[in-house]
């Protein structure tokens, strides 16, 4: 059965270009960066090759970009790195996010408020899915450590003002390093220019084409950052481990093409999520898009169908040839009740009625043609 | 799929008549919190799923804790609080197994429910459903599915029931199932087994200390740690009389911090009144014709838990009491009301406790049930 995938921000198909760049040093060509001879140099080069194309796309110094094992890693060594080598008037500095951050960001911010008696200030969303900046002011204050506020909601696909945030927290916590996970962002936006404005960037290959495994953190100079991963002290004392050589030269691969390509594939995907969602806001009663389109990356539809139950849905659309997400999975495969729509206000049932249709490079208008067909024969079946 | 070896050969035999492309493995995540044992943890998912893909089976999680929390654990909390001791396995069976899980299962297009529960579901002569005992006495499981009634017979298939617990996992091995060696899980799937009931009520509860007194004088008789963990019955820890009697619980009042002891004869009902009454096929109490306010007396087998004796009873429609007395809502007002009385006296059972009815000539066969008041 040919099959619509559109669950593109889940993950996305590895770009032919990271593939090419990767094959190499998956075979054949072997060498630790960190060593003395000439195989070393080999794959050492390759690494620097990668970080410098990465940091100028990122808009970063070449000693700014930190790799890791991909988003969670990285918005881990955001928080309790940055947090922990925080100054601030504070002897345990307060955390700052919003209420609908990636549970890469909401755990480790509970975890070290758990571990070290920090105060955890969560920011809630407005109705649409845009920080409450009203509320981040309040919230701001000189005994904050560390302010987290992602580029793009990753359920939603929400751009969040990030220039107007940078604003806010250095003017009212001049002490706190402000990071953002900009793992949703790459496809879709300028992320250099838009979060130009911040200390720490988080970013993850495999959605913007490269391989799962491996990321990078944006740190910019005068961000200490306190390593969560001790060894030889590789990424400049940051973060050590030997470098995944393939997966990094992959993901500058990847980079280049996605921002190379990025005005094109902005404008095609969303002349195919305006079509999808347009459809089926007409054909199916009752439903609604989440977020004003105007504040959401191309890429993501999301929709909630009043009386449905996305949980069910999800696997009839999966039977229909149609792979879509009814929200974050635990570690049993359980869906997860979004903790991102209850943040907005939406009730228990509403905030089960939601999925996330979200579209990428190879997304086509077979794709939509298949998805518009699907849905509301399954919406149908499972009102009935 | 459970995790455990009964819903792995289940889904085995499942498989085997009807083909992998027909059956689909579920599981259900029932409990948020931590927990060591089937239903819940984490392990026990990953065990169901690989047997499901050792069977070729699609499968799925689904997420059912809201409705967990709200219809088995809350319940189940606020009964000890006020002084009832509801059976939350049977609680979940009449919520979420065999109603939100039957409507999911509708929903997604399929035919029947199949779970490994050993409990046989027949068709009679007569088209009407049988849910009987399973075959083997030392699991049957008719008890906690004895709330069953026709519409969830028609959708239900209990494959294993058939089979004695030896002879299941005798299948297992034989199938290369990795569940086959797997024990049993025993006690209340949220409930560790290090922390105990008493642990986990006292997380969620303030348990009060109270004063145990005499069932015959009123005397009182010293000091009990937490009247919200005694149960109706109950002889563990009321130590004995002074003529070296053992005493049993025969009320339990949590509001008035007081639990009533007895000596065994005290302890003694003659039978017991029943709410949330279900009938497997009609209601044998309804009088056939004429005056409808006519007692039909039924003849009945009551077993009052999980593995408890079964005992002859006779069961009726309450009478009907006025409404509005000072004592509450009368007992004929709920519709749904049953009396029980045994053929001999029986120790008193506790307040939201499940009776399981059985035919008296079919002793395999389940009439209904109900909780006790």
């Amino acid at each position: 059965m040919v099959r619509a995938y559109l669950d593109h921000a889940a993950t996305t198909p590895l770009r032919p270009e990271a593939l090419e760049a990767m094959l190499p040093w998956l075979g054949g060509r072997t060498g630790n960066p960190s060593g003395a001879h000439a195989e070393s140099r080999r794959a050492r080069t390759a690494v620097d090759d990668a970080r410098a194309e990465i940091a100028a796309l990122l808009g970063a110094d070449l000693g700014e970009v930190v790799f890791t094992s991909g988003g969670t890693e990285s918005d881990n060594l955001a928080v309790s790195g940055a947090w922990g080598a925080a100054r601030s008037t504070r002897s345990v500095p307060a955390l700052v996010c919003t209420a609908m951050e990636h549970h890469a960001v909401l755990a480790p911010c509970r975890a070290l408020a758990e571990r070290t008696g920090a105060e955890l200030r969560l920011v809630p969303p407005d109705k649409d899915g845009i920080i409450d900046l009203e509320a981040l002011a309040g919230t701001c204050t000189a005994d904050v450590g560390l302010v987290s506020v992602m580029a793009v909601n990753n359920e939603i696909g929400t751009v969040q003002p990030l220039d107007e945030v940078a604003a806010i927290v250095r003017q009212r916590s001049p002490d706190a390093a402000l990071h953002t996970d900009a793992v949703q962002s790459v496809p879709w936006l300028d992320t250099a220019a838009t979060t130009a404005a911040t200390d720490l960037v988080s970013v993850s290959a495999h959605k913007f084409g490269g391989p799962t495994g491996v990321g990078a953190l944006v740190v910019r100079h005068g961000t200490p950052v306190r390593p969560l991963i001790h060894g030889g002290g590789h990424e400049r004392e940051r973060r050590s481990g030997t470098l995944n050589v393939a997966g990094i030269v992959a993901m500058a691969a990847a980079l280049r093409v996605t921002v190379a390509e990025r005005a094109e594939t902005t404008r095609r995907v969303a002349a195919l999520r305006d079509r999808l969602a347009d459809g089926l806001v007409s054909s199916v009663d009752g439903a609604v898009e989440t977020g004003l389109r105007p504040e959401r990356v191309p890429g993501v539809a999301h929709l909630r169908f009043a009386g449905v139950e996305s949980e069910a849905l999800v696997i009839l659309l999966d039977e229909a040839g149609v792979a879509a997400s009814a929200g974050a999975a635990c570690s049993s495969g359980a869906v997860e009740p979004s903790h991102v729509l209850t943040s907005l206000g939406l009730d228990r049932h509403e905030a089960a009625s939601g999925i996330r249709f979200s579209l990428g490079w190879t997304t086509t208008d077979d794709d939509i043609d298949r998805a518009l067909a699907a849905v509301p024969v399954a919406v149908a079946r499972l009102r009935d | 799929m459970s995790g455990g070896v009964d819903s792995s050969v289940a889904a085995a035999l499942l498989t085997e008549r009807f083909g992998a492309d027909r059956v689909v493995g579920a599981t259900l995540k029932l409990w948020g919190g931590s927990s060591d044992s089937g239903c819940c943890s984490v392990a026990d998912v990953d065990d169901a799923r690989r047997v499901a893909g050792q069977l070729g089976l699609v499968h799925h999680v689904f997420n059912f804790a809201d409705e967990f929390e709200a219809r088995v654990v809350d319940p189940y909390v606020r009964g000890h609080a006020e002084g009832r001791t509801p059976n939350p396995c049977i609680e979940c069976n009449r919520h979420l197994k065999f109603d939100r899980l039957l409507a999911r299962a509708r929903a997604l297009g399929f035919d029947a429910v199949a779970t490994g529960h050993h409990a046989r579901c027949e068709v009679g002569p007569d088209g009407r459903y049988r849910l009987c005992r399973g075959a083997d006495p030392l699991k049957d499981q008719s008890y906690v599915l004895a709330m069953l009634g026709q519409d969830q017979l028609a959708r239900t298939l209990f494959p294993v029931g058939e089979m004695t617990k030896a002879e299941v996992r005798a299948e297992a091995h034989r199938l290369g199932l990795r569940t086959a060696a797997k024990p049993d899980s025993q006690d209340v799937c949220f409930i560790r087994s290090d922390q105990g009931r008493q642990g986990f009520l006292g997380d969620r509860l303030p348990l009060h200390p109270g004063r145990l007194v005499d069932h015959a004088t009123g005397a009182d008789l010293g000091p009990v740690e937490a009247v919200e963990l005694v149960t109706v019955g109950q002889r563990r820890g009321m130590g004995h009389s002074p003529d070296g009697n053992r005493r049993f619980v025969t009320a339990v009042d949590v509001p008035a911090r007081r639990v009533v002891l007895g000596s065994s004869e005290a302890a003694l009902a003659p039978g017991v009144e029943l709410h949330t009454v279900t009938w497997v096929d009609g209601d044998p109490t309804a009088p056939s014709g004429g005056d409808p306010a006519a007692v039909v007396d039924v003849p009945a087998i009551a077993q009052c838990s999980a593995h408890g004796r079964p005992v002859p009873c006779t069961v009726r429609r309450p009478p009907a009491r006025p409404t509005a007395g000072p004592a509450g809502p009368g007992i004929g007002d709920d519709p749904t009301g049953l009396s029980v009385v045994f053929a001999t006296r029986q120790r008193r059972i506790a307040p939201g406790q499940t009776v399981a009815l059985y035919h008296p000539d079919r002793p395999e066969t389940v009439l209904g049930s109900g909780i006790a008041r």
